[in-house]
């Protein structure tokens, strides 16, 4: 991907963040505990649970549909990331080859079933990590933290860090942009030629520390980083942190795909 | 009467690696007074202002704002009397939500919750971006941008109100609703800026900076049409001076 | 070389998660003591700058590829080990959140691999004895070479055990450590020259830079790091022998725990094909606790169809496809559903 595409893509996202919908209004910390609870969960079973994992697709969709989150784009950016686990999931059909189940008559090995297991184990993590930053603004997450007891300066490194990351990520583009322009046609770029750039770079940021120091100063930075921004967990959040354990807990304990199953199983003639 | 001026009493600096940016330097802005700062690029200007609040100490010579003579252990008080907005907004606007940002000031004060609400309200209203209230600063437009950091300061409520090329990001239109914005404030405002224009509409009296000291200090009307002081300073006539 | 959360055991991701906030911790409190406030906003802004310098893109001499850096060494040269870790971890948390790189409960691994390796151990330990305060640029180049290698190769090592003991992938062991080691020497050989040629041009440009933020404001006295760094070994000896005893006895901790909870509470009464599925389950994670297939020797004899998976007939199998058909089906109409009625609201 170029600097340019992945620089919008990560604009995207952020953009998304602040749209105001039930999902987005919901509190960061309930948003961020649920993520958690159903990461665990999805992660808990074996690796050969295809049809056990199915029913947790209900989460993501939910999130999507409800936070107007355009579907397009979250496969595209699940797709981006899918290389390492499908390099690593690859090896177990070959490795794992004993015949387990026939369906209509095709033989399938064990590593096929955990190689799917991998897979939907990675698109519903993975849906579930963007989604959380979809529908959560990064300053509402970073003060979900703070509240769940991470230190507040490792927090305000994060609200640093994503305040400038738009701000010096511009300034690398107009330096690409720069360098691209008078290297005419020559693609990549030197090992020697990057490293003078990330240098410069280097001293922009220094010198940008600064002065955003000094404007700290000017307005009575001492040390700390108050915020009075409030979130109120309000009853609303409550009940969406207990309707997604009560799921997470009745698919995590009763195989739910099987039951459809067998239940169709039984009406059809 | 009052107490908002500020004093420079042949205020030299050198910064560590030898440089003297500041060679004696001595003027003094009275109450409600606007003033213009310019030079050319590397005149001290920016060094100058960084002293008024106290980043910079004077190797020698001294800085009265107010009553108090600045010092190490003055700077906090001289803070809340100066109030600077920085070249660059995104330098000045560090928090990652507009309402975050224009609060920090006066939460550093050590105001109450409630009274730090209302400043921060009536900041915003005051630059007309309350409704920019939830958002990161950088969905903002350059203009935006700007009139934010002029809030985040003015939430401080400070007596002096110091710019540092306050129009430099901005389209003309944007800087032309800065200007009625800044015409507006009652505060002692004290601008750098290369835009001469902004400087005869705004301020009164301009002060001009080389190498470290006052070269020009009168009426903006007078020295923003002497042409030959101007060109000296690498500066060019006021284009609204051009025309006639 | 991104862990990702698909190939983890919770029991993994949740030991991982627990030393990398104890980091965290611990880093935070090193640093609140032995700071200046100066360097609150340099190490925020220099996590961005890596997270910038990320996305310029190299060429990789002799291969054709392209790379980017990681900057775990730059960091830590420049800013002392805690800053370092911090903002490399908050680098990590953001990429985790805005690129789902590898995902949130990987996330803990990530930071490990990639923050305590050139931090606390290959910081102090090789690249602070051989080069701190060195004004040789060749001698800065080889020392930030083998500083680099050696922490990416502890990096790489790392995500091979915690694949390897989550046990959701095939690969042996030794396999996949032939497969890691020799990318990530490459890697590592690379991202030492950018690292070396990024430090040499900062302190010949601007030396007191990272004299001023490392060397003559240390970011927690000697002793402090030293002792952090054995903290650190004492605490993943111990990791290490927990998640060992833990992986043999109970492959999966909240498995086990789960299937404990479904065995104890029996119902009583049974629906015939409701049954089925629950003795299914049931006999499956009783003969095969966990992972780990015994094929053909104790089969139950009712499911002699399929001899290689006795939990699993043709019928449960073929409900398991109608199943499928039925939960993702109704997963969609709710997804359209939802959809429409927004619509319609708009």
């Amino acid at each position: 991907m170029s600097f340019d595409e992945e620089y919008f893509n990560i604009g995207r996202l952020d953009r998304l963040s602040y749209q105001d919908t039930i999902v987005h209004r919901l509190d960061p910390r309930a948003k961020v505990v649920c993520t958690a609870l159903f990461l665990f969960t999805v992660i808990s079973f074996s690796k050969y649970e295809i049809t056990a994992l199915l029913p947790f697709f209900l989460f993501p969709v939910m999130l999507t549909t409800l936070g107007d989150i355009p579907i397009g784009f979250l496969l595209k950016k699940i797709a981006i990331v899918s290389p390492f686990a499908i390099f690593i999931g690859i090896f177990n059909p070959v490795l794992d080859t004993r015949t387990v189940v026939v369906i209509a008559g095709i033989p399938l090995s064990a590593g096929w079933i955990s190689f799917v297991t991998i897979l939907l184990k990675f698109v519903l993590t993975i849906s579930a990590a963007l989604l959380l930053i979809a529908t959560t603004s990064f300053p509402g997450i970073c003060h979900a933290l703070r509240r769940l007891g991470v230190p507040a300066v490792f927090v305000s490194q994060l609200l640093f860090l994503y305040r400038y990351l738009f701000v010096l990520t511009e300034e690398a583009m107009r330096l690409v942009r720069a360098k691209d322009m008078r290297s005419f046609g020559s693609r990549g770029s030197s090992m020697k030629v990057v490293a003078r750039l990330i240098g410069t770079l280097f001293f922009r940021t220094v010198e940008r520390a600064e002065r955003i120091y000094s404007a700290m100063l000017a307005r009575g930075f001492n040390g700390d980083m108050p915020s009075l921004k409030e979130y109120r967990f309000r009853a609303v959040d409550g009940l969406y942190v207990s309707l997604t354990v009560l799921f997470l807990v009745l698919f995590r304990l009763y195989p739910v795909t099987d039951l459809f199953g067998h239940f169709i199983q039984e009406i059809l003639p | 009467m009052s107490h908002h001026f500020v004093e420079f009493k042949d205020v030299r600096f050198q910064y560590p690696d030898g440089t003297e940016a500041l060679k004696g330097v001595s003027f003094r802005i009275t109450h409600g007074e606007s003033v213009g700062i310019v030079g050319a690029n590397g005149s001290g200007k920016s060094t100058l202002l960084l002293h008024m609040n106290g980043y910079f100490l004077p190797s020698k010579g001294t800085v009265t704002v107010g009553d108090i003579e600045l010092q190490k252990s003055t700077r906090q008080e001289v803070r809340r009397k100066v109030g600077i907005v920085f070249q660059n907004p995104d330098d000045q606007l560090f928090m990652p939500t507009v309402y975050d940002d224009v609060s920090f000031g006066p939460l550093n004060l050590g105001m109450s919750p409630e009274c730090v609400k209302e400043r921060v309200h009536e900041a915003l209203t005051t630059v007309n971006c309350l409704d920019l209230r939830d958002k990161p600063p950088h969905h903002l437009s350059g203009g935006q941008k700007s009139a934010v950091a002029i809030a985040s300061v003015i939430a401080m409520e400070p007596d002096i109100l110091v710019m540092d090329e306050p129009a430099a990001y901005l389209d003309p239109r944007s800087r032309r609703s800065l200007i009625t914005m800044l015409k507006t404030f009652v505060h002692t405002k004290i601008i750098a800026s290369h835009d001469l224009d902004l400087i005869l509409d705004v301020c009164a009296r301009c002060i001009v900076i080389r190498d470290g000291i006052v070269v020009a200090d009168g009426p903006s009307k007078a020295i923003l049409s002497d042409r030959t002081l101007l060109e000296e300073n690498n500066l060019e006539l006021p284009l609204s001076l051009q025309r006639c | 070389m991104h862990m990702a959360d698909a190939l983890l055991s919770p029991a993994v991701g949740a030991t991982f998660w627990a030393g990398t906030l104890a980091a965290i911790g611990l880093a935070s409190r090193n640093l609140k003591k032995n700071i200046d406030d100066k360097v609150i906003p340099l190490m925020g802004v220099m996590g961005a700058f890596i997270f910038a310098s990320q996305m310029i893109n190299f060429t990789i001499p002799g291969t054709g590829s392209s790379g980017h850096i990681g900057g775990g060494m730059i960091l830590a040269i420049i800013l002392g080990p805690a800053a370092a870790f911090l903002a490399i971890a908050s680098v990590l948390t953001v990429q985790g959140l805005f690129f789902a790189d590898g995902g949130l409960l990987a996330l803990g691994c990530n930071i490990w691999n990639m923050g305590i390796y050139p931090c606390f151990i290959v910081y102090p330990l090789v690249y602070k004895p051989l080069a701190g305060d060195s004004r040789s640029s060749v001698r800065i180049l080889a020392v930030s070479v083998l500083s680099t290698v050696l922490a990416l190769q502890l990096g790489a090592l790392s995500v091979v055990l915690e694949t390897t003991l989550s046990g959701k992938s095939e690969l042996p062991f030794r396999t996949f450590i032939l497969l890691m080691q020799p990318i990530h020497l490459a890697i590592g050989i690379v991202e030492g020259f950018i690292t070396a040629a990024v430090i040499n041009y900062v302190r010949t440009a601007q030396p007191e830079i990272i004299g001023t933020s490392a060397a003559s404001r240390p970011l927690g006295p000697e002793v402090s790091v030293k002792k952090l760094v054995i903290a650190f070994f004492v605490f993943a000896v111990i990791t290490g022998g927990f998640l060992s005893w833990f992986a043999s006895s109970h492959p999966d901790g909240l498995e086990w725990a789960i299937q404990k909870i479904t065995n104890s509470r029996e119902p009583a009464g049974r629906e015939p094909g409701t049954a089925q599925v629950l003795k299914d389950i049931q006999g499956k994670t009783t003969v095969f606790p966990g992972y780990g297939f015994k094929p053909g020797t104790d089969v139950p004899a009712q499911h002699k169809q399929v001899p290689a998976w006795p939990g699993i007939d043709a019928g449960k199998s073929l409900a398991g496809v109608f199943g499928a058909i039925v939960v993702l089906g109704v997963i969609i109409l709710i997804g359209i559903g939802i959809r429409m009625i927004r619509r319609r609201q708009v």
